[in-house]
């Protein structure tokens, strides 16, 4: 079932498109993630689905109910962590939760999602005393306050720690296995490929591929990373024309190669070794990451040409 | 309150806003100390002067310090309105405060007018102090005409909070309404006489200080001390700059 649906999306600032004709639907239960570089149109995408935006032109609906007209409604069912959202300084832990509580007709046991949060030692403390994890974590807890059925989490780990980042994750597992879709907006790779089912890669203000994490990093040219120490040097050329092969580069200070291509170029290179009577050293093969597809999907909408040709 | 509650109940998310603000209002002991302190307490200071506190020629039949009960008043009006709300209001804006609760069922409006009715009440509540010490301590004898000035101060009131909240719409951040608002606070406190009363400005001046909105408040008040209705030009000027001041933070006002 889509509980978020989005159709040919504009927004523009000036007369500056931000999101110029993204469209993807979200399903119920699912970790949705919306990637791109910063200044892509995510938050702007995102503010359009929270009804904080009107969008220009297309089609936003949230459980069939548009954000902007229907705003109260689509509150109840949609809880927004925002980016660079604060709390009222002085405000303590325990109050927040009850001010946000007192915003719901039904809202969810606040004393319990501050346990789930690991908060209840923190209740009486200040915002302002919080740290930056401790924070995140009150953001999501009066996200989750009103017992929506989708959570909308925009950048929530940037500024944490690698711990702090780690527990966030989890939490944010735990929050779908509650039953809770999540539309998770960040620039972390890492983070999209651990925690999402599908992931729309947003570029300048476009949908740039709509996929799976693996099915993203497998479209990629060169989703296959093989690497080694020549033992004596090798001409860059007789890699580049390998059968499936990417991209080729050299490390200036060790001479290391690395061929970014397919399970082909793979059996390629070995062959091709054979036959010059080359060892390789420290022989590597692995899969290409999300961070390398990415990359390449950014990229090839910045230049016309797929190829990356590294320079040695 | 009480009847307000009678004839419109606050939905319970309304009475919660207003309540963590008032949580949030007692944690300021600056604001305090500005809004209901310090007005009476420069008050009883200048009343121990002892030329204070005879009838001199400056204002005929009058001592100086009945003439500072309502400067006094303003002063915490001005207090509260132009120096300690907008940058409650401005850094809400700023730091997404208003933001975050415009994705909620409440509306960012409801901080915003408990900001103005705490503040509000706040300098009312100040305005008390200052009438009760005057009456207890320096013998200034109450309104004689209560009514009309009972209407002259909520007109004060209202211009105050929708200067406030017109500084507050025009700064963009809570650094810029700290300025915006210390550079408004002395020339409305100049005009409601806090450094030589209205009634004892020469002429023209005084004049001029009537079409401001606290030069008008500080005439109204001091007739209506006197018991006289307060006359209609000074209660015209603060209700239209109450109208106009509210008309341009509207106006201006931005959610972030």
């Amino acid at each position: 079932m889509t509980v978020i649906e989005v159709a040919d999306l504009r927004k523009a600032y000036s007369g500056r498109p931000a999101v110029d004709g993204v469209g993807f639907t979200v399903e119920e239960g699912e970790i949705f993630g919306i990637l791109g570089p910063n200044g892509a149109g995510k938050t702007t995408t995102v503010e359009c689905i929270a009804g904080l935006r009107a969008p220009d032109a297309g089609k936003v609906r949230v459980a069939g109910l548009d954000p902007v007209a229907d705003h109260d409604e689509v509150t109840r069912i949609l809880g927004t962590q925002l980016q660079e959202s604060e709390l009222q300084a002085k405000l303590t832990v325990r109050e927040a939760l009850e001010l946000y509580s007192a915003f719901y007709d039904r809202p969810a046991d606040w004393r319990a999602l501050a346990e789930r949060l690991g908060l209840t030692d923190k209740l009486t403390t200040r915002f302002a005393k919080l740290s930056g994890g401790q924070k995140q974590r009150l953001s999501i807890a009066l996200a989750l306050i009103g017992g929506p059925r989708v959570v909308v989490l925009d950048e929530l780990t940037t500024g944490l720690d690698p711990r702090a980042r780690r527990d966030t994750w989890r939490l944010i597992e735990e929050i779908r296995a509650s039953g809770v879709t999540v539309l998770l907006v960040t620039h972390f790779m890492e983070e999209a490929q651990r925690l999402c089912d599908r992931i729309a890669v947003i570029d300048r203000g476009r949908l740039a591929a709509l996929d799976t994490p693996s099915g993203l990093i497998r479209r990629t040219a060169g989703s296959t990373v093989i690497s080694f120490t020549p033992s004596r040097p090798l001409d860059p050329a007789d890699l580049a024309g390998l059968p499936g092969a990417a991209s080729t580069a050299t490390d200036a200070r060790d001479g290391r190669l690395t061929v970014n291509g397919t399970d082909e170029t793979v059996n390629a290179v070995i062959t091709l070794l054979a036959r010059h009577r080359i060892t390789a050293h420290q022989l590597r093969v692995s899969d290409a990451t999300l961070d390398d597809a990415f990359l390449d999907l950014t990229e090839t909408s910045a230049a016309p040409s797929a190829a990356k040709g590294v320079p040695a | 309150m009480s009847t307000l509650t009678l004839t419109r109940p606050l939905s319970p998310a309304t009475a919660a806003v207003l309540k963590a603000e008032f949580t949030l209002f007692r944690r300021e002991p600056g604001s305090i100390f500005w809004i209901m302190v310090f007005p009476t307490a420069l008050f009883v200071i200048l009343g121990s002067i002892p030329t204070f506190r005879e009838v001199g020629e400056a204002v005929p039949g009058l001592r100086l310090v009945d003439v500072y009960v309502p400067i006094a008043i303003l002063t915490a009006l001005l207090m509260a309105c132009l120096q300690a709300m907008p940058p409650v209001i401005t850094g809400y804006r700023e730091r997404g405060i208003l933001r975050r609760m415009s994705t909620t069922p409440v509306r960012p409006r409801s901080v915003l007018i408990a900001q103005m009715a705490l503040h509000g009440a706040a300098a009312l509540v100040s305005a008390v102090l200052s009438v009760l010490v005057g009456l207890l301590v320096f013998d200034v004898a109450l309104p004689e005409q209560l009514f009309g000035y009972g209407v002259a101060l909520v007109l004060s009131v209202a211009a105050a909070l929708a200067l406030g909240a017109l500084l507050s719409a025009v700064s963009r951040t809570s650094k810029a309404a700290n300025a915006v608002g210390a550079a408004a606070f002395f020339p409305m406190m100049f005009s409601a006489g806090l450094w030589m009363p209205v009634q004892t400005m020469p002429d023209v001046l005084a004049r001029i200080m009537e079409l401001l909105p606290f030069g008008a408040a500080a005439q109204a008040l001091g007739e209506a001390a006197a018991g006289d209705w307060p006359s209609w030009s000074h209660l015209g000027v603060l209700a239209l700059w109450a109208v106009v001041l509210t008309a341009a933070a509207g106006r201006w006002f931005r959610w972030e």
